[in-house]
């Protein structure tokens, strides 16, 4: 785990309100896996005063660069956004529990919705490394509001993979949402490996899909102060043994969690 | 240079220590901080059974600060005694124990339990919680409830007895008097204001548990003033919180009359905070050439 101010060398805009910054990183890029996130301090001002989670899209090992799909949601990604090549950010990771990854030939499913594809195109990346050019048993869902809407998709499609696009509008592939593109495709017949990450209903309809697949993962949000287990403000509900709620901590035991074990609803 | 301190028995290398909340048990800092060098952890409130908390959203994050609500969610006493107690004896720290209760009978229980509990140097009982429908601030809300506990809790220990308390009140002075007379040996001040976020995308309450406590910077002058008059009321030591994030910070509170600090919120932000502050401190001691931090609590009074 890291703290360390870290040089900016690209912060671009990939589609409009989304952005990728990369940063100069040598041992993060080493220590980094698909699914695990970075606490960053969008500013040295104290409004806003926490840090934002961001999952790392991407971590050249070769080049010791690490790389944050991120989307302008509020005030610390606004100011996140006008950083400028070369400045430094504040960084703490990478933190939490990431995918656990296929081995060679298991058939897999991803599934992703929005900035959710963000962790998912690392992923992607590292099933790539492990499978070679044989891909076809890996079927890949994107989705968004619009086609030009769906953050990464020629970078997905040039690892090789074949993409399937749901959109909200029709605007491009499927209408309608990437769990009932993936329903449609796959015949509801899922794989033994499943990966997601997107909006809190599109992970709900997956798991009301998928029933009580045993190795379906997906990616959680929530709103975090310290990001390494302390505060306690991050929960997710998990299914509880007794009548009490029981809860897990999005940043210590997720962001990645298996689906069966969350209470969606 | 001293910077040994006493807060009422406990003995703390240097005044600066970890806000009850802010720091998990300790161990989830380690990788930070040694944790070694601090004056004292203060370890996540703890109640005599496992408590799950509040809904979520339990945070919400305001102008320089943040409201939250975790409503007091801990693994109960045994697991803290039986769990992690025992990896932080690898640290030379004072360990306190943070105890919160629904009833008087509960601290009082927690605080027997707790005597003579290797690893503990002492208790910071938490009358001031605003996150938990029973228990915590109702007690620390009036004088006369806040002594009945720490008494019921100085009756239960041979531990040093830290009574922390809650801005939520009138006067501060009058509760920290109560609970001092009722046999608290030091005071721990504050704990969170009450306040409320509405979002009005959804015009529903920002957090699960509607209200929440407010810390971090912006409450921080609030927490300088309260330091500043229990001082004027009690001859117990007090240690000082309330959106500590620097030196400076801290130094504040300190020449308002506290004898230590804890930092809190900014350990989110910063997880090295605790030890930035300490080395802070620690410079301006050698620049102004003061010998002992005692010299400097209480300074600000002089002459008023």
């Amino acid at each position: 785990m890291y703290s360390k101010k870290l040089r900016v060398v690209k912060n671009v805009e990939v589609i409009p309100g989304h952005r990728l910054m990369g940063l100069e990183a040598h041992e993060l890029a080493m220590a980094a896996a698909p699914g695990q996130f970075l606490h960053v301090r969008c500013s040295e001002t104290l409004d806003p005063l926490l840090r934002r989670p961001i999952s790392v899209c991407l971590a050249d090992r070769e080049r010791g660069t690490v790389y944050m799909l991120y989307r302008i949601a509020g005030k610390g990604t606004e100011l996140l956004a006008r950083v400028k090549k070369g400045d430094f950010v504040d960084v703490l990771g990478p933190l939490g529990r990431g995918y656990s990854l296929p081995q060679k030939g298991d058939g897999v499913a991803v599934l992703g919705g929005g900035i959710g594809i963000a962790p998912l195109y690392f992923l992607l990346e590292c099933i790539k490394g492990i499978y070679g050019p044989d891909t076809d048993g890996v079927s890949v869902f994107l989705g968004a509001a619009a086609y030009t809407a769906i953050p990464v998709l020629d970078q997905v499609r040039a690892m090789g993979f074949s993409v399937h696009t749901a959109t909200d509008d029709g605007s491009g592939g499927f209408k309608g949402n990437v769990v009932q593109l993936a329903e449609e495709v796959l015949g509801g017949r899922y794989p033994d490996r499943v990966y997601a990450c997107g909006p809190l209903p599109m992970l709900k309809s997956l798991g009301q899909a998928l029933g009580d697949h045993p190795a379906a993962e997906v990616s959680m949000e929530e709103h975090m102060a310290c990001g390494v287990g302390a505060c306690l403000s991050c929960i997710c509900r998990v299914r509880a043994k007794g009548e009490e709620p029981e809860y897990a901590h999005v940043c210590k035991d997720g962001p990645v969690f298996k689906l069966r074990d969350l209470c969606l609803a | 240079m001293k910077l040994e301190v006493n807060i009422g028995g406990i003995i703390m290398k240097n005044p600066v220590a970890t806000a009850s909340g802010t720091f998990g048990f300790g161990l989830e800092y380690a990788g930070f901080v040694d944790l070694s060098r601090l004056g004292a952890v203060v370890v996540k409130g703890t109640t005599r059974l496992p408590r799950p908390g509040n809904p979520a959203p339990r945070i919400c994050e305001t102008p320089a600060g943040v409201l939250n609500a975790i409503g007091l969610e801990n693994p109960g006493v045994e697991a803290v005694v039986e769990k992690y107690l025992p990896c932080l004896k690898d640290y030379d720290v004072p360990v306190i124990i943070n105890i919160a209760g629904d009833t008087v009978e509960d601290y009082a229980s927690l605080a027997s339990r707790l005597d003579g509990c290797q690893g503990v140097a002492g208790l910071e009982v938490n009358i001031s919680c605003p996150n938990v429908k029973k228990g915590g601030m109702l007690f620390g809300s009036d004088p006369d409830s806040a002594a009945e506990v720490i008494r019921e809790v100085r009756a239960a220990t041979r531990l040093p007895v830290i009574a922390k308390l809650s801005p939520n009140v009138t006067s501060i002075a009058a509760v920290a008097e109560g609970v001092a007379r009722a046999g608290a040996d030091a005071v721990s001040l504050i704990n969170t204001l009450l306040g409320m976020s509405i979002d009005i995308k959804s015009r529903r309450p920002a957090l699960g548990n509607v209200m929440g406590g407010l810390s971090g910077p912006a409450v921080r002058p609030v927490a300088v003033r309260a330091v500043w008059q229990v001082y004027r009321a009690v001859g117990i030591p007090i240690m000082g919180m309330g959106g500590i994030a620097s030196a400076s910070d801290a130094l504040q509170f300190i020449m308002a009359g506290a004898s230590a600090v804890a930092v809190g919120t900014a350990n989110f932000v910063n997880p090295r905070a605790t030890v930035e502050v300490l080395e802070g401190i620690e410079s301006y001691l050698l620049e102004n050439n003061i010998r002992d931090i005692s010299q400097l609590v209480g300074a600000a009074h002089q002459g008023i």
